[in-house]
């Protein structure tokens, strides 16, 4: 069963309809970013900073004298939104605890794009996580450097072609298996960690709900369809992002204190091919490749399976 | 009251941020600027300063942090040295075009390579253009008072920049030094509590740190120009302000023995010291020298350092880094510069001196004012000179 059946009917009654990430930005049409963003912005509600790593989200909604934001926002740079946060939650705590600020929670989010992300915010990254700020932190994973003009990621996925890392004679696009930053995260020990993608919405906007509501450092990884950079039409950005969870190539799921749980487990788990056909950064793979990436997915999704039937909560294995 | 204390410069530092109550401290160890940090976490830790001191994982981080903090309206403060602020750099100039007054002490230290920890002032000439307010402490208590006044230059209304406050690593960092250390009833009375103009709080929703294009480019430089400039006429009511609280005059460039003197000394930090001693020590010799101890380096004093020269003839200036492949030390290019419009201006020397750590003792100083002397009669044939190289 499909977790967002009805959702025209109960979408109006469960989504805030206040617009904290407004209209008139400058994202590409079809752009799965903006979408969840505006969707973040709507769970997560007026009590909150953002921090933003530069990216395409940061251009898009803030070229001077404009601003699509409607809830307090900091860009800084590009490898330290993590940082930046750690240092917003760190003055609202003390100027909370020193009367100079209201008595009331506010929270920060921080986000970034995969390269902010996976590859050079990773260190900022790690150090708010292991410090245990109370900052969720948000990647919103298109896999590539799509603002500089879709240069590989550590999140680009295997055979994808880049402008970096091109498919051609002597090469079938990036050779690299993409980097599982959720598990990375996970191992931080932190009490959230979640898969999203915003062709689920309510899906996603639970879990941001859910993080906003934990004290401490949580990650929510939504992957983030980009028509222009997987060259796909643009009115396919949900079709991807739904058949990317169906084929088990991005699993819906979160790690709450230790414990796996499937957030959404399709009833047939389509072959990989139905979600690479579609995607002209694949066209080029030859059947071998798709065999091997097949087979690749079938594993880490049979890995996750394991470790959500078999692994226990923190509470489950004190004592 | 003022208390007379006997206490290493670094943690004299710590206690004089202490009594400016930051919020928000975000540091990463690297020598010889570790003992600032390490001791404000004691401050910390013993409840005597109520502040989030928080461990970064890297230099970068450190200054992210105190822009997240600062920009959430939080007195931010953040200390480093040499690698350590050169892994700042991509942050350093976004602190102050977000006009985020983060205050950050400089222990100032070589940049590698080879890899090196002592002093020098190359790790601050490399972020000169960033837009910073800049002074330099001579010894331990202008490290204290300079602490101090940065807080209350740096949030000033018509300011809003951050500032550095550059002590030599070792030379002054890890030196005992007697100084006078103000009371808290004193700071506070001196320095009011931060009041931000914006700040990140849903109460009042701003966007901070937003893409500035084309069109806009040339203005937001030109008025980072103009406020840092501008921020002169604020450091100096400061300081005057000062001298009125605690009695130390403070001066873009401090004069000694400088009027009617044929050969005057400029030097920047720590060395002034050393030189003042050279410099006294001549003039019993008969020799007509002076000295100038530059302080301000940005805002850059022109017109003061115009005055300070009237009637000199030789003008010897010391760097304590180069500008590799280019005019020689950085001071010298910008005093240099500063005469080009003088109709009777100084032959102006350049001595690059102390580089890495590297000693020099006063008879180093006889030698550049006898040089000086000479360059009276005879105008050197080079520019500049790294001094005491050897073999050459």
């Amino acid at each position: 069963m499909s977790i967002v059946e009805n959702f025209d009917l109960y979408a109006p009654r469960l989504i805030d309809k206040e617009e904290y990430f407004s209209a008139g930005h400058r994202a590409c049409q079809g752009c799965g970013e903006a979408l969840a963003i505006r969707l973040m912005c709507k769970a997560l509600g007026k009590d909150t900073v953002v921090v933003n790593a530069t990216g395409c989200m940061e251009v898009i909604s803030t070229m001077y004298p404009t601003t699509a934001w409607n809830l307090p926002w900091i860009h800084v740079a590009f490898p330290n939104a993590a940082a930046v946060a750690a240092g917003v939650e760190a003055g609202l705590k003390v100027m909370r605890r020193k009367g100079r600020i209201p008595d009331r929670d506010v929270k920060t989010v921080a986000i970034g794009g995969d390269g902010g992300t996976f590859d050079i915010g990773f260190q900022a990254l790690s150090g708010t996580m292991e410090r245990g700020h109370d900052v969720l932190y948000v990647c919103f994973d298109n896999e590539a450097y799509m603002n500089t003009g879709i240069q590989r990621s550590g999140a680009t996925p295997f055979g994808a072609s880049t402008t970096t890392a091109p498919a051609g004679v002597a090469s079938s696009g990036k050779g690299q298996w993409k980097k599982n930053i959720t598990e990375i995260m996970v191992a931080h020990n932190v009490p959230y960690v979640a898969t999203a993608c915003h062709s689920y919405p309510i899906d996603f906007m639970n879990k941001v709900k859910k993080a906003r509501s934990i004290k401490g450092p949580s990650f929510i990884h939504c992957l983030s369809v980009c028509p222009t950079g997987w060259r796909v039409p643009s009115a396919h950005a949900i079709k991807m992002g739904r058949l990317a969870v169906e084929t088990g190539i991005f699993p819906l799921y979160e790690v709450e204190e230790g414990k796996y749980r499937m957030t959404y487990r399709p009833e047939r788990i389509r072959p990989v091919e139905d979600y690479i056909k579609g995607q002209g950064r694949f066209r080029h793979l030859s059947p071998d490749e798709l065999t091997a990436i097949q087979k690749r997915i079938t594993l880490e999704y049979n890995k996750l399976l394991d470790k959500v039937d078999n692994l226990h909560s923190w509470g489950e294995l004190q004592d | 009251m003022s208390k007379r204390i006997g206490m290493e410069i670094a943690l004299a530092a710590a206690e004089a941020v202490a009594l400016c109550k930051p919020d928000v401290v975000a540091a990463y160890p690297i020598t010889p600027n570790t003992h600032v940090p390490e001791h404000l976490s004691d401050i910390v830790a013993e409840g005597r300063l109520d502040a989030e001191f928080i461990c970064v994982e890297s230099e970068h981080s450190a200054l992210s942090a105190c822009c997240g903090a600062s920009g959430a309206g939080a007195r931010s403060f953040t200390a480093t040295s040499s690698q350590g602020l050169a892994y700042m750099s991509e942050i350093i100039p976004i602190a102050s075009s977000m006009r985020l007054p983060v205050v950050m002490i400089v222990g100032n230290r070589a940049l590698s390579g080879p890899i090196n920890i002592w002093n020098d002032q190359s790790d601050i000439m490399y972020q000169r253009d960033s837009g910073w307010i800049s002074m330099f402490a001579a010894n331990g208590q202008e490290t204290i008072d300079m602490a101090i006044q940065a807080f209350k230059i740096a949030e000033h209304r018509d300011v809003m920049l951050p500032v550095n406050v550059n002590l030599d690593g070792f030379q002054l960092t890890h030196v005992v030094e007697p100084m006078e250390m103000p009371d808290q009833k004193e700071v506070d009375s001196f320095l009011p509590p931060f009041k931000p103009i914006a700040t990140l709080h849903p109460d009042k929703i701003v966007s901070m740190g937003t893409l500035g294009l084309p069109e806009i480019f040339n203005e937001t430089a030109k008025s980072k120009d103009e406020i840092l400039k501008d921020s002169r006429r604020v450091i100096l009511e400061v300081w005057k302000e000062w001298e009125e609280k605690f009695g130390r005059k403070y001066e873009p460039i401090e004069a000694c023995e400088a009027r009617g003197s044929d050969v005057l000394l400029m030097t920047l930090g720590s060395m002034g010291e050393t030189a003042e001693v050279a410099v006294e020590e001549a003039r019993k010799d008969g020799i007509s020298v002076g000295l100038l101890k530059l302080k301000l380096w940005r805002p850059f004093p022109f017109e003061e350092l115009r005055k300070a020269v009237k009637g000199c003839k030789v003008l010897a200036v010391l760097d304590r880094a180069v500008s590799y492949g280019g005019p020689g030390g950085p001071v010298f290019s910008e005093v240099r510069s500063a005469f080009y419009d003088m109709q009777e201006r100084p032959v102006v020397i350049n001595e690059i001196i102390g580089l890495g750590g590297r000693d020099v003792p006063v008879s180093d100083f006889r030698k550049i004012i006898e040089k000086s002397v000479q360059a009276i009669k005879t105008k050197p044939e080079e520019e500049y000179e790294i001094f005491g190289v050897r073999g050459s």
